[in-house]
């Protein structure tokens, strides 16, 4: 497995920064009312969520969950769209239908975020069927947390894919809690572990806040399902910033405080930063510039959703089916 | 022409389809061994018309019993350049996917704003009428009608089973069929053309002027039996078949039922929410002042399907119940 040029890990510090920033913003626009409803940050959760997508190529495929902004973002997704899209306007990546939880970006490979649980994973899998019998060398991925780890139709959809030798990497986000539920607390077993009972590949990424851990992982794992050896079930041990969705106030304290602090500490950000620089990859200055940049980028972003109209109230009738006549009939 | 079966018709058009189409591919339980009858030519594998000989293992997916996974991989591999075909035999399987229909299939396209086409379709049998118990009479398709984005189809004879079908694979699309395996041995003259029937197009199964009856599936052959009848006793029937549900023909309802003025509806599925109510509410919405007589519904009760065949017969539209839907709506009794 060849180790990531420093051009790649230019990128990937520039698109953890993107999703950092990114998921600031909109946190601050939940609160202030500009965007409608809710969103689930990927803050804390950068390495897992950039370390898998840069793993990929930019023609292979994804699906994601709620958590739902990094994975699109990861994998390259222009921000202006994404930003339009979670307050709702015309110039949104999916035309204002969808909103945070449903971003969907086909041009780089993102075949959707799912608002339920578990629910995108066997779509990722059929992807992968697709390029399969296509004979393509595409390679799909299916992100999900440590609470879809309990849905049936993972199990139904690694054995499927087992059986099938199907390109696809089952990559289980273990941010370590379901909403408010410890995932120790309903999880039995380990999950990497459970790759074995199906005769896949299974590994657990311990230290999720490593960008270059997690991408020499799913590295790996493209590498088999490219060769035809099918599907890996990846576990990558993370943890998320922020509260389960912003604006949202749990009565009872769930999490430990003093736990939090700990992972604060391992910053996914700042541990690539400094790693950077003390390999003597890129100067702290190159990194402040690159920093700047992301920020401005997100401004633009910002703009370009201010400047947006809102869709005309008649474009809520379009897109249900591929012909209007039978719509319609 | 050649004399075929609605289990035949349906496995020619999927033949068809196979040799034109190389994204065409065939997903489901046991359809290696062509338990079904829709994926072989006879009884051996060695016969000419296996599927399995003809198009591979990499076409002809041989599944695991993953009602949801099959469901959801389809939906994936329709959305990046297949074209499957999902064979879930039994209706009642489809519950067991209701996540991947519900919120994948039928969502997908709308929820990222067009940028998903959906082309696959999902076969399944309705085996009600065969004594086969609660679990495996269903006949559910009002239900996937009351979900937007999917396209819902009933045929009633071969040469519709094997022109709807055919319509359906070219569409992009997902559609749910629903084939009657009562009418599974029925047979007709079909053209051995590759032929299309567009959706959203009902066929006039009998031409009549007093009273028409818009049945569903299984029960069209029941009423033209009852028109028959009805037609010694001095009533002219119109039977019309609407064949796709999603998209509905309204039109050709509202202009029968504007000539004739009074309405029968005869479906298979339960009463509460059926097809029949939803085309009553319609026919009432936009030609009330045409009714000479309100409309009756004939269809199963909101009860379960029992086993014996005592209990089980009494529960479909049938000839002698639609007929006596016909004759009050006419005022003859
Ligand atoms: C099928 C389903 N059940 C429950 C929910 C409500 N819900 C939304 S997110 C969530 C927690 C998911 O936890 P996990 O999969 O670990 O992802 P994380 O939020 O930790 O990233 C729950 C219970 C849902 N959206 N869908
Ligand atoms: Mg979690």
């Amino acid at each position: 497995m060849a180790a990531p040029t420093k051009d790649q890990m230019l990128e990937m510090q520039r698109r953890m920064l993107r999703i950092r920033y990114f998921d600031e913003r909109a946190s601050k626009m939940v609160k202030r009312g500009h965007i409608p409803g809710t969103v689930h940050t990927s803050i804390g959760q950068e390495a897992q969520v950039v370390g898998a997508t840069m793993a990929l190529r930019d023609e292979d495929y994804m699906t994601g969950n709620h958590r739902s902004h990094g994975h699109p973002i990861g994998k390259g997704s222009p921000l202006g769209p994404l930003m339009a899209e979670l307050v709702g306007k015309a110039t949104g990546v999916c035309k204002g239908k969808g909103g945070s939880l449903h971003l969907a970006d086909f041009s780089v490979g993102s075949l959707g975020e799912s608002g339920i649980v578990g629910s995108s994973i066997p779509i990722a899998a059929g992807a992968a069927l697709s390029a399969s019998v296509l004979k393509k060398s595409h390679v799909s991925l299916a992100f999900f947390g440590d609470g879809a780890a309990n849905q049936g139709v993972l199990y139904e959809s690694i054995n499927m894919a087992g059986v099938w030798k199907l390109p696809v990497i089952f990559l289980c986000e273990n941010n370590q809690y379901a909403l408010s539920t410890p995932a120790h607390t309903v999880t039995s077993g380990v999950i990497a572990d459970r790759a074995a009972g199906f005769g896949i590949f299974g590994v657990r990424v311990e230290n999720g806040q490593d960008v270059l851990e997690v991408f020499n992982a799913v590295s790996e794992a493209a590498a088999r399902a490219r060769a035809g050896e099918g599907p890996s079930l990846i576990e990558v041990v993370t943890y998320r910033f922020n509260e389960h969705s912003e604006g949202l106030r749990i009565g009872t304290d769930y999490r430990d405080p003093e736990e939090r602090e700990q992972w604060l500490k391992r910053d996914p950000i700042v541990l690539f930063r400094n790693y950077l620089i003390a390999e003597g990859h890129f100067t702290a200055e190159a990194l402040d510039a690159l920093e700047a940049e992301v920020l401005a980028e997100v401004d633009e972003a910002v703009r370009f959703t201010d400047e947006s109209p809102y869709p005309e109230p008649e474009t809520a009738f379009a897109d249900l089916y591929t012909d209007k006549e039978e719509q319609f009939a | 022409m050649s004399l075929m079966s609605y289990l035949g018709a349906i496995g020619a058009a999927q033949r068809e389809a196979m040799d034109a189409d190389e994204r065409v591919i065939i997903i489901g339980e046991d359809v290696e061994a062509n338990v079904y009858g829709t994926t072989g030519g006879g009884k051996s594998r060695a016969d000419k018309g296996d599927f399995l000989q003809m198009y591979g293992r990499d076409r002809i997916r041989n599944t695991p019993i993953s009602e949801e996974a099959i469901v959801g991989f389809a939906a994936g591999a329709a959305m990046t350049g297949l074209r499957p075909i999902v064979d879930l035999s039994y209706s009642s399987f489809l519950y067991m996917a209701m996540d991947q229909f519900v919120n994948q299939v039928a969502k997908n396209r709308y929820m990222f704003g067009g940028q998903a086409s959906m082309p696959v379709v999902f076969r399944s049998a309705m085996f009600y009428g065969l004594n086969t118990g609660a679990h495996h009479s269903d006949r559910p398709y009002p239900m996937f009608m009351n979900v937007p984005g999917l396209k819902i189809i009933a045929p009633s004879s071969p040469s519709d089973a094997k022109g709807l079908l055919r319509y359906a694979i070219d569409s992009d699309d997902p559609v749910l069929t629903f084939e009657a395996c009562l009418l599974w041995g029925s047979k007709e003259e079909v053209s051995d053309e590759e032929y299309r029937i567009p959706f959203g197009k009902a066929r006039i199964a009998r031409e009549g002027t007093d009273v028409t009856v818009v049945a569903i599936s299984s029960s069209v052959p029941e009423a033209v039996a009852a028109a028959d009848a009805m037609a010694a006793e001095g009533v002219s029937v119109e039977v019309i078949d609407p064949r796709t549900l999603v998209p509905m023909d309204t039109r050709a309802i509202l202009e029968s039922v504007s000539k004739t003025g009074r309405l029968v509806v005869a479906e298979p599925a339960h009463r509460t929410c059926g097809a029949a109510g939803e085309i009553s509410a319609i026919v009432s919405e936009e030609i009330f002042d045409a009714l000479k007589a309100p409309i009756i519904r004939v269809t199963a009760p909101d009860m379960q399907i029992p086993f014996s065949p005592a209990l089980e017969k009494q529960m479909y539209p049938n000839r002698i119940t639609i007929a006596d839907a016909i004759r009050k709506v006419a005022g003859l009794r």
